[in-house]
């Protein structure tokens, strides 16, 4: 008896240190339980009659959702948490790390399985980029602008020879970047000054880029040029470059936060890309841009309420062992309401980026919620990873704990994808014209 | 024999991160709202299974597989950990259904598989050592007895050639052990056998679409009555935290008087 219970226990504890070295449990391993299919069809047309289908909670998952979720915790706790330190003091990503990311199907999510991707939903990619932020912002980001920047612009508005080309490296083995940002441009977009000269079968491309994620790692470049500023932003061409065409990849910026997802200013100096390479229109750059980034702020949303969960997660069990006073600190009154005030925030936080999410894979209009989901979770994040460092006290200021660098982390949420003050305008627009008489 | 078809055994039990509770009526431990999770041992058993067919891809020595069923008997839920299963590599899955007020005891376990052996024809059966809910550690055993073939339990390496011969080696006090047998045959898997996958996302996806039957013990004519009986189950006794002592004479006294190991 003894016996067996001693080799169970030690077993289960040498698996636990096998599938994670604990120091992080997530709360929400134990919610969504009821992997009821969510009814995804606006309608079913059955005997003439229209079902509708009934309306469910935000907390409710497929089963592959759920799935998927799981396997990624397990991913980021296994093979991102014990490098998580390393990289962002490196200010570098580890390549077995990225490596991973491919390995598992999470870089291709969206992307159709006729193209090597796992043809999977639009809130799956949420879920990848949440869980994966509990453990690392750095690598969410990486793995976020992949999906809904990078994958999605070139499934949506691609042609068949460019999808066929380079939705499967995507999704396989080639990191990719969104090059829109440039020095005198980064809210007012549509200011960009690099150009695109047609020459015969091909565009020249010169200018520069600034702020681009991931693009020390890429090897594929989706970038805003102006191929006629006579026109404006209607000049505006996104085309898929090459690293191997000339890219330059410039000065790399030293930052606050996410350091271990590259940060890099890109040079063309007569760059040639072939005119096949042009991504859907030429002159519809600006329009793929907004609505590309519409997306994209859901998955934002989604990083930064991963975050929040993944410091509040790591304090919470803190202020039941730390005594004062005699007793826990989580059992004064005013430790109490501040992380019930901070867990209601981040349930808003988090039904407002599902919301926003199943509200893009219903084809239903989403910009004004998506734009709410990022503006609050990137607020929530700042206050949540900020109260946890003062819940963990002299601790938490510490880089002993993992905390610190959750605050620093949050600060971008407020800054790319459109600035909060910009998701302020978007939001504000869309009321006007709702209001206006 | 050139081919292997592999059945594994996949059990839901309780995650093994969870801390367990003992449930009010002090019945049993509490399951409701739990996180559940496929027995971390059946893990490695369905992982040993997608290996044994990688390593025949690469090695046309090896026998090759031609299929891997995954077999969990429980819950409705218990379909869940079959779909981990099936996106961890198996090909199909068979869920015997039994209700979950009913406990299911290593002897019917056994049994039910016995009968799915039956039908299926498998000639490998892999199956976690233990589960990490019970710790019984027995159907592997009860099974290679019902089915009157070999057992190779606690598995640190598996290894078969073409010809069905088996080399199975496991961990004993003094090192290695190395068993040869040949299959049919029934292995249980130990902790260091392999380090289980994650299930990838386009696995998971493909997952959905594999075949998953059901069946319930009426139909496999296995009777599952308990055999045992639980009077109680409460939790281990709490544990006292240390005492200062003034002097080693009041030491002696306690090891001696207290302590009982003097």
């Amino acid at each position: 008896m003894v016996h067996s219970a001693l080799v169970a226990s030690a077993s289960r504890r040498a698996t636990a240190a096998v599938r994670s070295s604990a120091w992080l449990r997530t709360s929400s391993a134990v919610s969504g339980l009821a992997p009821q299919a969510r009814a995804l069809h606006a309608s079913t047309l059955c005997n003439q009659e229209v079902e509708t289908p009934q309306p469910t909670s935000l907390s409710n998952f497929t089963d592959e959702e759920l799935m998927l979720k799981e396997a990624v915790a397990n991913f980021s706790n296994s093979v991102v948490k014990p490098k998580v330190t390393e990289m962002d003091e490196a200010e570098q990503v580890d390549p077995a790390v990225l490596q991973g990311l491919f390995d598992q199907g999470l870089m291709g999510v969206e992307t159709p399985v006729e193209f090597e991707g796992a043809g999977a939903s639009f809130t799956s990619a949420i879920l990848v980029i949440e869980e994966l932020s509990k453990v690392d912002p750095s690598v969410s980001v990486i793995c976020d602008v992949q999906n809904t920047l990078v994958g999605t612009l070139v499934r949506k508005y691609a042609t068949k020879e460019l999808k066929a080309k380079y939705l499967p490296q995507l999704a396989t083995s080639k990191v990719g970047c969104f090059g829109l940002s440039e020095a005198g441009s980064g809210s007012d977009a549509f200011a960009l000054k690099t150009r695109a000269e047609k020459r015969g079968d091909s565009y020249i491309l010169n200018g520069s880029k600034m702020w681009i994620t991931n693009s020390k790692e890429s090897d594929i470049f989706l970038i805003f040029a102006n191929v006629d500023p006579s026109k404006g932003y209607k000049g505006i061409t996104c085309f898929v470059v090459e690293k191997s065409m000339g890219v330059e990849i410039a000065k790399k910026e030293t930052k606050l936060g996410i350091r271990a997802s590259s940060t890099c200013a890109l040079n063309f100096d007569g760059v040639e890309v072939p005119a096949s390479n042009v991504l859907g229109e030429v002159g519809q750059g600006y329009k793929y841009a907004i609505e590309i980034l519409n997306e994209g702020r859901v998955g934002i949303a989604a990083q930064m309420i991963g975050l929040a969960q993944g410091a509040f997660d790591y304090t919470l069990p803190y202020l039941f062992q730390r005594r004062q006073f005699g007793r826990d600190i989580g059992t004064f009154q005013g430790m109490q309401f501040q992380y019930a005030q901070i867990a209601t925030e981040l349930e808003a936080a988090r039904l407002m980026t599902y919301n926003a999410a199943r509200l893009k894979e219903e084809g239903r209009p989403f910009i004004k919620e998506a734009a709410m989901a990022k503006l609050y979770a990137s607020q929530v994040a700042e206050r949540a990873s900020s109260r946890c460092i003062e819940w963990l006290g002299g601790v938490g200021f510490t880089r002993e704990v993992p905390v610190e660098k959750f605050y620093r982390d949050c600060k971008i949420g407020a800054i790319y994808e459109g600035t909060s003050n910009i998701q302020l305008q978007t939001i504000a627009k869309i009321l006007a014209n709702q209001y206006k008489p | 024999m050139s081919s292997l078809r592999v059945l594994v055994g996949c059990k839901r039990v309780i995650d093994y991160a969870v801390k367990i509770r003992v449930n009010a009526a002090q019945t049993a431990v509490e399951t409701a709202g739990v996180k559940h999770s496929m027995n971390p041992f059946d893990e490695i058993a369905v992982e040993e299974a997608v290996r044994l067919r990688e390593r025949a891809t690469k090695d046309s020595k090896l026998p090759k597989v031609d299929e891997i069923i995954a077999v969990s008997c429980g819950p409705t839920k218990a379909q869940e950990t079959l779909r981990t299963a099936l996106a961890m590599g198996a090909d199909r899955a068979i869920h015997v259904e039994v209700d979950d007020k009913v406990a299911l005891q290593p002897l019917a376990v056994a049994k039910l598989f016995q009968a799915v052996v039956q039908k299926e024809n498998p000639n490998l059966v892999i199956l976690g050592k233990q589960a990490i809910d019970d710790d019984a550690g027995q159907t592997g055993q009860m099974l290679a007895g019902l089915l009157n073939w070999p057992q190779t339990t606690f598995a640190s390496e598996v290894g078969v050639a073409q010809d069905g011969a088996m080399q199975v080696s496991r961990e004993i006090d003094g090192g290695l052990e190395t068993l040869s047998t040949k299959v049919p045959a029934v292995v249980t898997t130990d902790l260091r056998l392999n380090e289980p996958r994650y299930a990838s996302l386009p696995n998971i996806m493909k997952a959905k679409k594999k075949p998953l039957a059901k069946m319930t013990p009426e139909q496999l004519g296995v009777d599952i009555t308990p055999r045992l009986e639980t009077l109680k189950v409460i939790d281990p006794p709490k544990r006292q935290g240390g005492k200062k002592v003034e002097s080693v004479d009041e030491l002696i006294d306690k090891l001696k008087n207290e302590a009982g190991v003097l």
